[in-house]
């Protein structure tokens, strides 16, 4: 009894303390990451945005009465006043104040990158860990299938998605979905742009998943796994996936800027956020015009989708780096 | 299917090929044994031999493709294992038959606590809620000689040692007190300490559960102690079966001989070089029509090139693939 004592303190010597949480592989990618200072900056920068477009506007009313759609009625000729106290990020065309606005297209264009990214989530792991899993020909058709799509430019995919759907012809479930939240032109009309960018953007990451399980399949734990009889739904979404997460949490956070950049490019062209909403792209839009004149209605926006993009790809990198032990810098 | 004889599992000129590109491997050809309720059977051969793979055969854990059962009977407890579904297999896998693997480093989920890994056979086999599976797999840690089982088991395998994993594995395979576990050299990665813990470990629980174990390795050393009878395989055929002792003391095959002479021993005449058996173990791909172990056997004579061996039959459990068998019988008296 004495030895068997003696031993477990040697083997374990805190047996009777405090054993260490068991969360220590992802405790120890979060510290790398605070070690990232560029990591650290984005991190900081996309909470302040969230937290400043989710609760800004409500301030902002409460404090001044200004809302993004509120048009003075007294008419100057000139309604675009430069940055002030009152406006401090200007005002647009129609004297709506800017600040209001960026942070309202704030809200969409952050909306549109993370539900995007949580579709692409859903539909690309599952579809990625079900190919890389079954193999084979069932694996050779659903890459197949992936590759078609990807061929066709997924521009054009949106852009035909949300001509054909778009205005009247607006499938039933999302106009009830926007119904729930006001309803209305505008927000089917963002709805629509949510789907369509989720449906392209799922394949990377069934191509990243699938190239992950496939280098995990056959570890010897999947084969442990299915000689204590796991059925293979349960293999694929419980032994494999979990392993295969920290390329996902990464290429999730690379792909929010690049949605959102898309949705940008689209709201710039006139086809994806409509007025009165506005998106940080489409606020560069209108912008644009009088870009010689009141170049404060393209440098606000533009300037904080930038910033909030590179946080975002710094963030994407860092996390890359933190969570894969292998390329880490000494 | 009723008559098993007592047996626990039956395998009948088992085959199992795989297909690749230099073409048929027939990794498992033609074996056949016999395995009794509580007996231990040991299965010994080199790298490459259908040890394991004749054992995945058995639960059905041969990927295919490439690989395929051809042809043969395995009769578990009376049950055609061959003839059951995906679905059916499934129940037997984890709760009748159990397997521990080679090494204990990756056949653990790394991402998964262990409390989940080894409440999950619980819950799939026996139906287990989370309490009652929490429970018995901190009492199946407890058995295993884990110290500190509940504050371990929500650990992950990385804060494990190899031997300490190693008994997690067993405490797995032993969840549902299995009739049949295989173990696939348990003790190979693990230093020799710790084999001795985990085979001491193994074979407490062998008569405590009163479970068969088929005990697969390439260690004679380790069979020796542990099973009741033995397999030599080479080249994907059995070469040798004979109970244990008999093995040891009049081994009826030359390969046996060779590699019984191959066991370093420590009363071994200083500075004699240690002996091996010559050559390497050939390619199942493209067997020679004679025996497989012709080349490299040290009384292979102009009919181990040109014709297959027999399986001779020594006497009533001793069996030996060899031309010559009597005689390497007859001579391995004295040793």
């Amino acid at each position: 009894m004495r030895e068997e004592q003696h031993i477990k303190d040697e083997v374990m010597p805190d047996a009777d303390g405090p054993v260490v949480a068991g969360t220590s592989l992802w405790k120890d990618a979060w510290k790398r990451l605070l070690k990232n200072k560029l990591a650290v900056f984005g991190l900081v920068v996309i909470a302040i945005m969230v937290v400043v477009v989710t609760i800004g506007p409500w301030i902002q009313q409460w404090l001044t009465g200004l809302t993004p759609d509120y048009i003075p009625e007294d008419g100057d000729q000139i309604r675009s006043f430069p940055p002030s106290w009152e406006h401090p990020m200007g005002t647009d065309d129609a004297g709506r104040d800017l600040l209001a606005r960026v942070m309202q297209g704030g809200q969409i264009s952050l909306m549109v990158g993370i539900i995007s990214t949580i579709v692409s989530l859903i539909v690309g792991v599952s579809y990625g860990a079900i190919a890389g899993y079954l193999g084979g020909r069932v694996d050779n058709i659903m890459m197949r299938i992936v590759d078609i799509i990807y061929a066709i430019p997924y521009i054009l995919i949106v852009i035909v998605l949300l001509s054909v759907f778009g205005g009247e012809n607006i499938p039933g479930w999302i106009n009830s979905l926007s119904e729930f939240f006001g309803g209305g032109a505008g927000l089917n009309q963002i709805f629509l742009l949510f789907f369509a960018l989720g449906l392209v953007s799922w394949l990377t990451m069934a191509r990243v998943v699938r190239g992950q399980i496939l280098s995990l399949k056959n570890e010897e734990f999947v084969m442990a796994a299915k000689a204590t009889g796991v059925s293979t739904p349960r293999i694929i979404f419980k032994h494999l996936v979990p392993n295969a997460l920290g390329p996902v949490i990464v290429y999730a956070t690379l792909t929010v800027p690049s949605v959102m950049l898309t949705e940008a490019f689209l709201s710039f062209l006139g086809i994806g956020v409509q007025a009165p909403y506005a998106s940080w792209g489409s606020l560069a839009a209108d912008g644009i015009k009088n870009i010689a004149i009141f170049p404060w209605q393209l440098i606000f926006p533009g300037v904080t989708m930038a910033l909030t993009l590179f946080s975002l790809n710094f963030l994407g990198d860092g996390l890359r780096d933190a969570l894969d032990p292998q390329t880490r810098k000494f | 299917m009723s008559e098993n004889n007592g047996n626990l599992l039956t395998v009948n000129d088992l085959r199992t090929y795989f297909q690749t590109e230099d073409g048929v491997v027939k990794a498992v050809d033609g074996i056949s044994f016999e395995l009794k309720k509580g007996e231990t059977l040991g299965i010994v051969g080199e790298s490459g031999s259908g040890k394991s793979v004749s054992n995945l055969s058995v639960m059905r854990l041969i990927p295919e493709p490439p690989g395929k059962i051809v042809s043969g009977d395995i009769l578990f407890d009376g049950i055609d294992v061959r003839r059951l579904s995906d679905e059916e297999v499934r129940n037997i896998r984890g709760k009748r038959i159990a397997m521990i693997f080679q090494d204990p480093m990756t056949s653990l989920n790394p991402f998964l606590k262990i409390s989940t890994q080894l409440m999950e056979v619980t819950q799939i086999h026996l139906g287990h809620s989370r309490e009652q599976a929490y429970d018995h797999a901190l009492e199946m840690l407890r058995k295993v000689n884990i110290p500190a089982p509940e504050k371990r088991i929500d650990g992950y395998p990385h804060e494990f040692s190899g031997g300490m994993r190693q008994r997690v594995m067993i405490a797995m395979a032993l969840s549902c007190e299995p009739e049949l576990l295989i173990a696939d050299e348990p003790t190979t990665a693990l230093d020799v300490t710790i084999q001795a813990q985990i085979l001491e470990l193994i074979k407490g629980l062998r008569t405590e559960l009163g479970t068969s174990v088929i005990l697969i390795t390439h260690d004679l050393g380790v069979v020796a102690g542990m099973t009741d009878k033995i397999i030599v395989m080479y080249a994907g055929k059995i070469f040798e079966s004979a109970p244990t002792k008999e093995l040891f003391a009049k081994p009826a095959n030359p390969y046996t001989k060779g590699l019984l002479k191959s066991v370093p021993d420590p009363a071994h005449e200083h500075g004699e070089p240690l002996y091996q058996i010559p050559g390497l173990p050939p390619d199942v791909a493209n067997l020679p029509p004679g025996c497989p172990f012709a080349e490299r056997c040290d009384r292979a004579e102009e009919i181990c090139e040109r014709e297959f061996p027999p399986f001779v039959q020594i006497n009533e459990n001793h069996h030996s693939l060899c031309h010559f068998a009597k005689e390497v019988h007859a001579s391995s008296g004295g040793e």
